[in-house]
């Protein structure tokens, strides 16, 4: 089976050692000991039962399925056809109407207390949900008649977490994120969107060690969110020696230096883009020459704005 | 961003432009991958059917209808070993309950597993190719180095990133030229009686990809307003011209409004058809309802003689053997859609040779600044790849005063206006033969077709029994 497997990702130009490396990575990200990284290749190598996974999505506009859609270790094919077993994701399922909704209620009762449930999105719950509905149910039935059976509830992005754009002000519909509408704890990985290699973590995490890993007050993992943008940017020296950017383009934008003067909120945001970087290790938004807009902390629009004036 | 710049009074440097292009582009590429073989060929491909295939003949219609890097009948063996042992697992995942074995799935087993094979590799392949938006914006999706006044990402204008978009554009192009095309021609060819099917009649684009600092007269996807499918008559896009109507939206009733007065006063109630019953408002342009996205956008093109587009359409009209009439349907807007891909694909060439260029001579000016005014108005108009995007910004005392969006899954599924004209989607899907009522399959054909960018309601009658029949397409 493990040959098998590694014959796999050699017919697609992935060397045996290259895997190791990503197994590494993910194992320093979650804050596993390297003792850890063959248990943690095992799980990618050999699933017996691949781990189902029920995925809703309420408020929100899907930016959190695309960013899993966008994981490069492991590839979305093999989470979706050889790691997980995805019962459930209105985006990527084939089958539509009535024949999908069948679906979520037959896997929620077969999988009932092992599934992980995947929310994306926040919940209306003024005038009994009437803002946010799927095939005549509001998201605040669903939400009640789903969640509670799940093994365990991830929160994918802010406005699951925490709200986010829908609870922003004014909130006509009375937004909320998923464990202050339904009173349950969630586990919360935001951002806009947050890293899929967090997600990652987090389920093989759970496989694991059949846990979910430690969280700070507010449902995030240590391993992710345990530290400031601030604190793991690698322009804060710049910050120290008072060198900052005082105009996007200028000359000090092209030296990369700190963004704090042009609003960056990277000392009050905790996550880990500065180490994790999106799409592959490629960049996150600091190193394009952005502030960070605070975008995984609870109430960022109305908390974090406006954008572009030091905090 | 195009609004306020508008509103402030900015123009943004030439490499803010190019690298906006660049961005777009990508965007481009990408979306449309995804939608043909991850959001819309289950409609045309049957997964289950894959498994009865002979490898080695499936390796021998993709040398002969594909250019794509893979093929061989030991690949084919691997990959059907794979569906088959996936299937053997009973865990069918996304894969369960759809509409497998429908009478109205045409192709071969060969070339369900071809094109099977080639929904796996694209999803490997849109990863990648979404790299380059990471590049020049910092992650994707959800890009964040555009400002009003230009483009932050002036540190990733050196040789090495701008190597690496290089190669990343390219290997995207080839999947596109030498995969994605093919695939959507061979599947096409079978499915060629969808060329009557779920058309439209007014057509809008705004128009996108501005090559100088002249807009709209630059645009390299230009824009227009093509009336009752008469393209030999084609009209400039004039935003004055829109209007939204709430009569049937879950907003408090009012007259149509231009988007400079357009109000949101959100009046939530129950699903009544007749009376009030979605979200959206209903766009109209000159009382219109008007279809919007790659077909909108290549009809326009196309009618005022844009040659790439012309040399694309004309081409693939021949190898199908179909006429001109046969681009109004289903099957016309899922190829506009691949075809604009080629053209604005290629074109990303020409505009990332004149941003090296730039940067060779020093030029790397990316940003503008501006100051707010104490009051101002302004309209941003542009094409994303589902379709035509317009925003408008009244400023008052430099603090927003209005804001108000017209977006594409709007323009195309709204609900019907105050005159009670449907919208693009209702209409398109008026007449659709649909074999039996309780797998609609062919509904989602048409409404996938459009790119929607939401979960949306429609109904079905049965002519024989009038039962009236609910469908959801996700």
């Amino acid at each position: 089976m493990e040959n098998e497997f590694y014959n796999r990702l050699e017919k697609k130009g992935v060397s045996r050692r290259d895997f190791m490396k990503f197994c590494t990575y993910l194992t320093a990200t979650m804050g596993l000991s390297s003792s850890m990284v063959p248990k943690v290749a095992e799980v990618f190598a050999a699933p017996k039962e691949r781990p189902p996974i029920i995925w809703l999505n309420f408020g929100e506009c899907t930016g959190c399925s695309e960013a899993m859609l966008r994981t490069m270790y492991p590839w979305v094919d093999e989470l979706v056809v050889d790691l997980l077993s995805i019962e459930y994701h209105e985006t990527i399922m084939a089958a539509a109407g009535h024949q999908a909704e069948e679906i979520l209620y037959a896997s929620a009762k077969k999988y009932k207390g092992k599934f992980v449930c995947v929310v994306e999105g926040a919940i209306a719950t003024k005038y009994d949900g009437a803002y946010g509905k799927i095939g005549g149910k509001t998201f605040l039935q669903i939400g009640k008649e789903i969640i509670p059976q799940a093994a365990a509830v991830v929160c994918m992005g802010t406005c699951a977490c925490f709200g986010g754009i829908q609870a922003a002000k004014p909130n006509p519909g009375g937004y909320k994120g998923v464990g202050d509408a339904l009173g349950v704890k969630t586990l919360n990985l935001p951002g806009c969107p947050p890293n899929p290699v967090n997600l990652i973590g987090t389920v093989v995490n759970y496989i694991l060690l059949g846990k979910l890993p430690a969280l700070d007050n507010l449902g995030r993992p240590l391993f992710a969110y345990g530290k400031t943008v601030h604190d793991q940017c690698d322009r804060r020296s710049h910050f120290e020696n008072e060198e900052f950017v005082l105009e996007f383009g200028s000359e000090e934008a092209a030296l990369g230096y700190c963004l704090y003067k042009v609003g960056c909120r990277g000392p009050e945001t905790y996550n880990n883009c500065p180490t994790a970087k999106f799409n592959g290790g490629t960049s996150w938004p600091v190193q394009a020459g952005h502030p960070c807009i605070g975008c995984s902390q609870p109430n960022f629009w109305d908390q974090m704005t406006p954008f572009y004036k030091e905090m | 961003m195009r609004a306020v710049e508008d509103a402030v009074g900015v123009k943004i440097p030439d490499n803010a432009r190019l690298m906006r292009n660049l961005l777009h582009g990508t965007q481009f590429q990408h979306d449309h991958i995804v939608h043909f073989y991850h959001l819309h060929a289950l409609d045309w491909v049957d997964i289950v059917s894959a498994l009865k295939a002979d490898p080695a003949k499936t390796a021998a219609l993709s040398d002969q209808v594909s250019n794509a890097p893979w093929g061989g009948t030991a690949y084919f063996k691997s990959v059907q070993n794979r569906v088959q042992t996936f299937v053997d697992s009973g865990q069918l995942g996304p894969f369960a309950n759809a509409y497998w074995g429908h009478k109205a799935y045409k192709l071969p087993p060969e070339a369900n597993l071809m094109a099977t094979s080639h929904y796996l590799e694209a999803l490997k392949l849109q990863a990648k190719a979404a790299k380059n938006h990471a590049i020049l914006g910092g992650k994707n999706p959800h890009p964040q180095s555009l400002v009003v006044g230009g483009i932050t990402s002036i540190r990733d204008l050196n040789p090495d990133r701008l190597a690496q978009f290089l190669f990343i554009w390219k290997e995207t192009q080839d999947f596109i030229k030498n995969v994605y095309i093919p695939d959507l021609l061979a599947v096409a060819s079978f499915y060629k009686d969808w060329g009557a099917i779920g058309g439209t009649d007014n057509f809008l684009a705004w128009g996108e990809f501005p090559e100088s600092d002249q807009e709209p007269d630059s645009l390299f996807m230009p824009g227009g307003f093509i009336q009752k499918k008469n393209i030999a008559d084609i009209k400039p896009a004039d935003q004055k011209k829109v209007t939204e109507h709430v009569s049937h939206a879950w907003y408090e009733d009012g007259k149509a409004l231009h988007p400079f007065q357009g109000e949101t006063k959100p009046k939530h109630g129950d699903y009544r058809p007749g009376e009030k019953y979605s979200w959206f408002k209903a766009p109209r342009y000159m009382d219109e309802s008007c279809e919007v996205g790659p077909l909108a956008r290549v009809l326009v093109a196309y009618a005022k003689g844009h040659p790439e587009i012309k040399t694309l359409v004309d081409g693939t009209l021949k190898k199908l053997d179909i006429p001109v009439t046969a681009l109004f349907s289903t099957l016309g807007r899922t190829a506009a859609r691949g075809l604009e891909t080629v053209a604005i694909g290629d074109r990303m060439e020409k505009w990332y040779m004149q941003l090296m260029d730039n940067v060779k001579n020093g030029k790397t000016k990316t940003y503008q600044s501006w100051e707010m005014p104490n009051n101002g108005m302004g309209v941003g108009l542009n094409d994303v790849p589902r379709g035509a995007l317009g925003h408008w910004i009244q400023i008052e005392k430099k603090v927003i005063k209005n804001y108000q969006y017209v977006v594409p899954s709007t323009w195309n599924l709204g609900p019907r206006c105050g005159n009670g004209k449907p919208g693009p989607v209702e209409q398109a899907l008026i007449g659709t033969p649909v074999e039996d009522p309780k797998q609609p399959l062919e509904v989602l054909r048409t409404v996938h077709s459009f790119d929607p960018c939401v979960a949306c309601g429609v109904h079905i009658i049965d002519p024989d029994s009038n039962e009236v029949y609910k469908i959801r397409v996700t």
